[in-house]
């Protein structure tokens, strides 16, 4: 079943002197538990396209149907996960993951004690009454990930999540984060730059063209052996061929 | 192993050794500085008259102390100094937050803030004395003045130099507009508000001077202008010397506060 709908996406900026199509008419389906990358040139609007996936954008024309319904502004049942973890320094790990039950007014003993039960599997549990300048950029991209998760938002749209960490880190967490994901079952919309990222963890990956961009190709990923993780998966002999595919895409 | 023991011992002799130099070349700066202006006005080298000197001023300190005013004087003064920054930098803070919540007035009254901004407040004194009366609230509002329209500035800067993906973050919660100012605009903005105090200090001091100057009756700019006036040098001398002490006090006690903020903040 699809669990996001876009339809027919067009976005134009205006400014006095002229007017930039950044979005030409994108059109695409993610189903539900899928794991869906969207790579691109640099500047060919892949944050433009999750900002109106989110609701946080008007676009110029087309809709977005989350769960067959039409979203027009942010839907509860979105989470937004940040190229920089956004994590308030003036809050404590527990307070920052609380942020969003804060601000919704919801919590209590159950939802905290959810979310302790959350830092605490996923390895946080000593530095839950930590600050965030004592963390370290892996360790706060995993309670940006769990501040987001506390919500329960069914569909979670990642921004470049991992480009601000260094390449040893990266690995590492989007590893994590992708088991994390999995074990919570959730449908993800990731836009990144990195082809490698895209293929070790995605059931799909679209390619986008430099603006103003449209859909240039969609490629299944599959692996003819099973690995559990995205790391692995960066060995099966197919990851190459679909590499220097999306490489080749790319660059047209 | 001991190598490294005794050549950290060393640095750290050392560190205190320069810190102990640097404190004993400031008194004996002072000292020098006292008892060159002591010993050159008596040898009437420089004239008293016009330069007062160390014991001209202990003498009449301790007349105005015998009258019984001279704590009254310093406290009107450091009583309208704390009023004036303290109000300026709560209502400065008020209006910025008013700017931030509605950027429309923000671009309305930006031309409008440039011109106040660029305009000496003194200026308006005596417009302000016709309006509040002429006595302690005309100073404090003088002192506000100085010190506010920086403070709208200053902090609206801060304001705007918040994350616009922070913004969006809470965007993605569902907060409303206050919701955000409370949970992540003010908070964030808290060594800005500090700063802003810092400089309020001062500015305040410079206000409450010339206020007192143009209608105190009491107060340490009372005592300068009235020494000139009566040319008893010797009591605006002293005065300053007061002012400085007072005004070096309460920057110090500021610039404390933020340190204790600035600690909280970061733990």
């Amino acid at each position: 079943m699809n669990k996001v709908a876009v339809n027919n996406i067009v976005m134009n900026y205006h400014s006095i002197d002229n007017l930039t199509t950044a979005i030409e008419d994108i059109t695409f389906n993610v189903q539900d538990g899928e794991f869906l990358s969207v790579v691109g040139p640099s500047g060919c609007g892949k944050s433009t396209l999750l900002n109106i996936i989110a609701g946080l954008l008007k676009p110029s024309n087309g809709e977005v149907y989350i769960d067959q319904e039409l979203s027009t502004s942010f839907s509860p049942k979105i989470g937004y996960m940040f190229q920089k973890d956004q994590l308030f320094d003036w809050l404590s790990v527990l307070d920052n993951v609380l942020l969003g039950l804060k601000i919704q007014h919801k919590i209590n003993d159950e939802t905290k004690g959810k979310v302790t039960e959350m830092l605490k599997s996923y390895g946080l549990s000593d530095f839950i009454s930590h600050y965030p300048n004592e963390l370290s950029g892996g360790m706060r991209q995993k309670v940006a990930l769990i501040r987001t998760l506390a919500l329960n938002p069914e569909v979670l749209l990642l921004d470049e999540p991992f480009s601000a960490l260094d390449y040893q880190t990266r690995l590492n967490i989007s590893d994590e984060i992708f088991n994390i994901i999995k074990k919570e079952k959730k449908t993800v919309i990731m836009v990144t730059h990195d082809i490698s990222e895209a293929i070790s963890m995605s059931n799909r990956v679209i390619v986008l063209t430099k603006r103003p961009s449209h859909i240039s190709k969609i490629f299944d990923i599959t692996f003819s052996e099973q690995y559990n993780s995205p790391l692995k998966s960066r060995k099966a002999k197919e990851f190459k061929d679909y590499f220097n595919d999306i490489w080749k895409e790319l660059n047209n | 192993m001991i190598n490294e023991f005794e050549e950290h011992n060393k640095y750290l002799k050392n560190v205190r050794a320069r810190k102990r130099k640097i404190v004993f070349v400031r008194i004996l700066i002072l000292i020098v500085f006292f008892a060159l202006w002591e010993l050159l006005g008596d040898l009437k080298i420089i004239d008293p008259f016009l330069t007062s000197t160390p014991s001209r001023m202990v003498k009449s300190l301790v007349k105005v102390y015998n009258e019984g005013t001279l704590f009254r004087h310093i406290f009107i003064t450091c009583y309208e100094t704390i009023i004036g920054f303290v109000l300026g930098t709560l209502l400065g803070t008020l209006i910025a937050v008013l700017l931030w919540w509605s950027d429309f007035l923000n671009k309305v009254l930006e031309p409008y803030l440039v011109v106040l901004n660029a305009l000496p407040k003194v200026a308006l004194a005596p417009i302000i004395i016709f309006w509040v009366g002429n006595g302690i609230t005309a100073i404090i509002v003088i002192a506000l003045l100085i010190s506010v329209v920086v403070t709208i500035i200053s902090v609206l800067n801060g304001f705007n130099e918040v994350d616009e993906d922070k913004i969006k973050l809470l965007k993605t919660f569902g907060a409303k507009k206050i919701q955000i100012l409370t949970n992540l605009i003010l908070p964030a903005s808290i060594p800005t508000l500090v700063s802003a105090l810092k400089i309020n200090v001062g500015l305040s001091w410079v206000g409450v001077i010339m206020g007192e100057f143009l209608v105190a009756k009491e107060g340490l700019g009372f005592l300068i202008i009235f020494g000139g006036q009566i040319s008893q040098l010797d009591m605006v001398m002293f005065s300053i010397i007061i002012l400085s002490i007072l005004a070096y006090l309460m920057y110090e006690g500021v610039a404390f506060l933020e340190k204790i903020i600035k600690y909280s903040y970061k733990n």
